[in-house]
């Protein structure tokens, strides 16, 4: 069906997903509910390395997406899913709601519109917050605030479990996930396409390009309409230490204007508090570096926002790259002709709209001819170890660490990881390559020591399960703090 | 769980502390600390010159920490390693969380030794990419001395402080070709000693007035890019691995999360010369309260603590109904408060303890000071000397001779001479202690006017 060890074609798939950030692993996940073949390649050596890894880490209820968008659509439908998906496989959602603050008149004079624009997307329970009330919730917020709404639902997740959670799921069942495998060339076969990757060639009746911030070449590699160009918006970030946390209760939005989408102040499942992004277009499609003016830009507006958080340490800065294009939707197509299904252009909604898009696109595939037949007996959710700071982790829970005293041993004492966390994750479905994908399934070395005290432990647990030297598993990795990295 | 005294991290503050308070008949004394190892920093830190002030004989780093951590094992003190204390909330209970399993410990009196740790680098803000070769010194000795790994290739080491030539030795042993170590301050902050001795043993300059600006790398490290404050001038140092040294912060997690009051100067929690929190009977010593200063200095805070301790203890009966809180039997402490103005940065301990004098309860069998004759304070209250008989402080600028002034209200206190450098200990003699009045509000320590001379 797939490449072999020794780069053989074999028997053709009935589905390759290419990418598996978070859109990718969730329709990987979604078609491996029916009867079909499906693998899930990525030239990565881990799942959600791109765009999925480093966003704000909001759950977002769709109220200010474009109405009657198809983003709008599957962002409402996403992030009920999810909702309940995350409940289930234990991914750290922490419903804090939001708060967009107008800090100007201008902005203010906006608040009207953006309510009645949540009211078209389906969602009503925005609310206007009395300046009064909105300095008697968020206490230590800068002064001037002129007004602002309340939008409950909104919540903040984790970017990291997420993806995890739909490729452990998709890999039980069935689903094959080729990681360090990148796409070079498609050709359309008599019975399907024919891929060449970095890994042998692959054979597929359809394919799927959920490629990201590469999903235009890979588009005109597959032969598509093409009509989208991937345009990299950098959004750099700063994470503060967790102590800065009890500052702050809701996500704090800024309002859009026609100067500037703004920088919001937002809790993060972790326990620390987010400053970001900004936004800037670049060519290069993996340049994640941070920059000095980025960075005290964020600065400067968070001394607005909340002043005393600039008193709080930085744990981490960190950039993304969201695949921005032309258009302000969605690019999701379907190709029945050349069995080719493309979701791409998601831009900065990824993460909430992840389910929501993967149904639809098979409905689509399954409409332009891919049968959808159910699989016998339903796979539930796998139960994800549990890393946010809002429920009970291994290192508090005296049942876990009298069954197996492993988590009792705090390794990373700064996120109070445990040895027994550590073992779990590197014997997991989907196990990391390196230290970075570690920390993204455990928080291992993302405190506010960044490894002073437990880096050199940390990798030779890794290098020891790895079977390899120390300096292979990312001797010193620069450690990417709570968050999105 | 019960004991006397909880000591809260096994580093020199906490082992010095737990001797000191068996030695003066303190019953269960209980360390714990989150590592394998008692011994703290010290474990890891390859090279000499540990042991002169405290133990009157030189030792290297890991020698010194299995000294202390044998010496408190011996006196009597319960030490549990890889045992974190993971719920606290400034009073007198501490949950502990370890292998053993989650256990509530109570203590009479609790002693934080939790220690001070370098600001890494996504603190200091530096922009780039996060690449793998980015680490602290403690990682670094860590990496090599506990783990035995090798850093081949150029490193450069950002910092210039005594850590800093720490750091290049280390890097040196392990195989590393050091380029330089880089300040964005206009000179080294050690001892000349060592940025000589760097320049002619290992050919390591120390790039003065220079900043990093810039980390590149997308797996590994590859190169970073200084500038030259003075000028703007880039340029671009290729290295494999990048070392940030000192810019040293108190690991307060446990005394902020508790609300226990943070001195805004040290950011460890503010003490009196006794060594007390703001939390009755919560006493910090250590690098915890004045981050960074030398092991030995650590042990001394330690001892001295010890002794206000076990004073304290002595001083308090348990209450009659056995779950009633226990009773303090003294007055509330007496404080007068000392701060400093910029270029000073901090200065510790952070306050004045006035004790009263004998018989009179509360405190009598503290080893008071006795700063002589004449003391202005309220009849018979005495204030206790700081540990060493001298506050610490730290200043933001260098100043070869400047004068540091103590004044309290208008009266000067005090002139001292001292020699100003960033990140270097400067020592002040609490000489004056005995002209301080509990009425007159704060003492201030400030950097007189340049004399001219």
């Amino acid at each position: 069906m797939t490449a072999g060890r020794h780069g053989e074609a074999s028997e053709a798939a009935d589905v390759v997903v290419i990418g598996a950030g978070v859109v990718g692993t969730a329709i990987a996940r979604e078609l491996a509910r029916y009867q079909l073949t499906v693998v899930l390649a990525d030239a990565a050596n881990d799942v959600g390395t791109g765009t999925t890894k480093a966003n704000t880490a909001i759950l977002h209820t769709g109220f200010d997406a474009v109405p009657g968008s198809l983003e709008s659509q599957l962002l409402r439908r996403g992030s009920a899913l999810l909702t309940d998906y995350a409940r289930r496989a234990g991914i750290p959602v922490e419903r804090t709601g939001a708060l967009l603050v107008a800090w100007t008149a201008e902005q203010e004079s906006a608040l009207p519109s953006i309510m009645e624009r949540a009211g078209k997307n389906g969602y009503d329970a925005v609310r206007q917050v009395p300046v009064a009330e909105l300095y008697e919730r968020e206490r230590h917020l800068g002064p001037g605030a002129l007004a602002a709404l309340e939008i409950p639902d909104e919540s903040v997740i984790c970017p990291w479990t997420t993806p995890l959670a739909y490729a452990t799921e998709a890999v039980r069942a069935g689903v094959r996930l080729m990681l360090g495998t990148r796409v070079t060339g498609a050709d359309p076969g008599p019975d399907g396409h024919v891929l060449s990757t970095t890994r042998g060639t692959l054979r597929a009746r359809w394919v799927v390009n959920a490629a990201g911030l590469y999903s235009d070449r890979v588009d005109a590699m597959l032969g598509g309409d093409g009509g989208f160009t991937i345009s990299p918006r950098r959004g750099e970030l700063i994470v503060f230490d967790k102590l800065a946390r009890p500052l702050i209760g809701s996500i704090l939005l800024p309002v859009p204007t026609a100067q500037s989408k703004g920088v919001l102040v937002a809790p993060t499942v972790y326990g620390n508090v987010l400053l970001g992004p900004t936004a800037q277009d670049i060519d290069d499609r993996a340049d994640t570096s941070t920059t000095a003016d980025g960075l005290t830009s964020l600065t400067e507006a968070g001394r607005r926002i909340m002043p005393r958080l600039l008193d709080e340490e930085v744990t981490a800065t960190y950039a993304g790259l969201r695949a921005a294009t032309e258009h302000r939707d969605y690019q999701i197509r379907v190709d029945a002709t050349r069995r080719y299904a493309c979701a791409a252009g998601i831009r900065s909604t990824g993460l909430s709209a992840s389910l929501g898009i993967a149904e639809y696109l098979a409905e689509a595939m399954d409409a332009a001819g891919l049968p959808l037949r159910p699989r016998n007996g339903s796979v539930d959710p796998p139960v994800m170890p549990y890393i946010g700071q809002a429920g009970t982790r291994p290192y508090q829970d005296a049942g876990m660490i009298a069954a197996d005293p492993e988590y009792g041993r705090i390794v990373c004492h700064c996120e109070r990881v445990t040895r027994g966390e550590i073992r779990d994750a590197l014997a997991s479905t989907v196990p990391p390559a390196d230290l970075d994908g570690l920390r993204r399934r455990t928080r291992a070395q993302n405190g506010r020591c960044q490894g002073f005290y437990c880096a050199a432990t940390v990798s030779e647990l890794m290098a020891k399960a790895r079977g390899g030297d120390r300096a292979r598993a990312g001797s010193g990795q620069q450690a990417a703090a709570g968050q999105p990295a | 769980m019960n004991a006397d005294v909880l000591i809260i991290g096994a580093g020199p503050a906490g082992l010095a502390a737990a001797i000191e308070l068996r030695r003066l008949g303190t019953g269960r004394v209980l360390v714990v600390d989150r590592e394998q190892q008692a011994g703290g920093i010290p474990r890891h830190s390859v090279h000499t010159g540990y042991g002169m002030r405290d133990l009157h004989r030189v030792l290297t780093g890991p020698a010194y920490a299995r000294r202390y951590a044998t010496a408190a094992a011996r006196a009597g003190a319960e030490i549990r390693l890889g045992t974190m204390v993971t719920g606290w909330a400034g009073d007198r209970i501490a949950t502990l969380t370890s292998a053993q399993g989650i256990e509530t410990v109570s203590a009479r009196a609790v002693l934080l030794a939790t220690g001070c740790r370098e600001r890494p680098r996504p603190a200091r803000l530096v922009p780039g990419d996060r690449p793998a070769g980015v680490m602290t010194t403690g990682e670094l000795q860590q990496r090599v001395y506990l783990h035995g790994e090798r850093m081949p290739g150029r490193a450069l080491v950002v910092g210039a402080e005594h850590v800093s030539f720490s750091a290049m030795v280390t890097l040196a042993h392990a195989g590393a070709d050091v380029v330089a170590l880089v300040t964005d301050l206009p000179r080294q902050q050690s001892y000349a000693a060592f940025a000589l001795g760097a320049l002619a043993r290992w050919r390591v300059p120390v790039w003065t007035s220079t900043a990093l600006r810039r980390v590149d790398g997308r797996d590994r490290l590859t190169a970073v890019d200084v500038a030259d404050v003075r000028t703007g001038a880039v340029r671009r140092v290729e290295c494999e691995t990048l070392v940030f040294t000192g810019d040293w912060i108190p690991d307060h997690e446990l005394a902020r999360t508790a609300g226990i009051a943070i001195d805004p100067g040290t950011r460890g929690p503010a003490v009196d010369t006794s060594l007390e929190t703001a939390a009755r009977n919560v006493f910090a010593a250590g690098n915890l309260v004045h981050a960074a200063e030398i092991a030995d200095v650590a042990a001394l805070d330690g001892i001295h603590a010890a002794r206000y301790l076990a004073a304290a203890l002595r001083c308090r009966e348990p209450a009659a109904a056995p779950d009633a809180p226990e009773q303090a039997c003294g007055p509330p402490a007496h404080r007068v408060p000392v701060t400093v103005e910029p270029p000073l940065a901090w200065i510790s301990p952070n306050a004045i303890r006035f004790i009263a004098p004998a018989g009179t309860g509360a405190s009598s069998a503290a080893p008071a000071s006795r700063p002589g004759a004449g003391s202005a304070f309220p009849p018979g209250a005495t204030p206790v000397l700081p540990p060493r008989g001298r506050f610490l402080l730290r200043s933001h600028v260098f100043q070869y001779r400047a004068t540091l002034e103590v004044r309290q209200g208008d009266r000067v206190l005090a002139r001292q001479r001292v020699r100003l450098i960033p990140g270097r200990p400067v020592h002040l003699d609490a000489t004056w202690l005995a002209q301080v009045r509990l009425s007159d509000g704060p003492v201030l320590a400030t950097m007189a006017p340049t004399e001219s001379r």
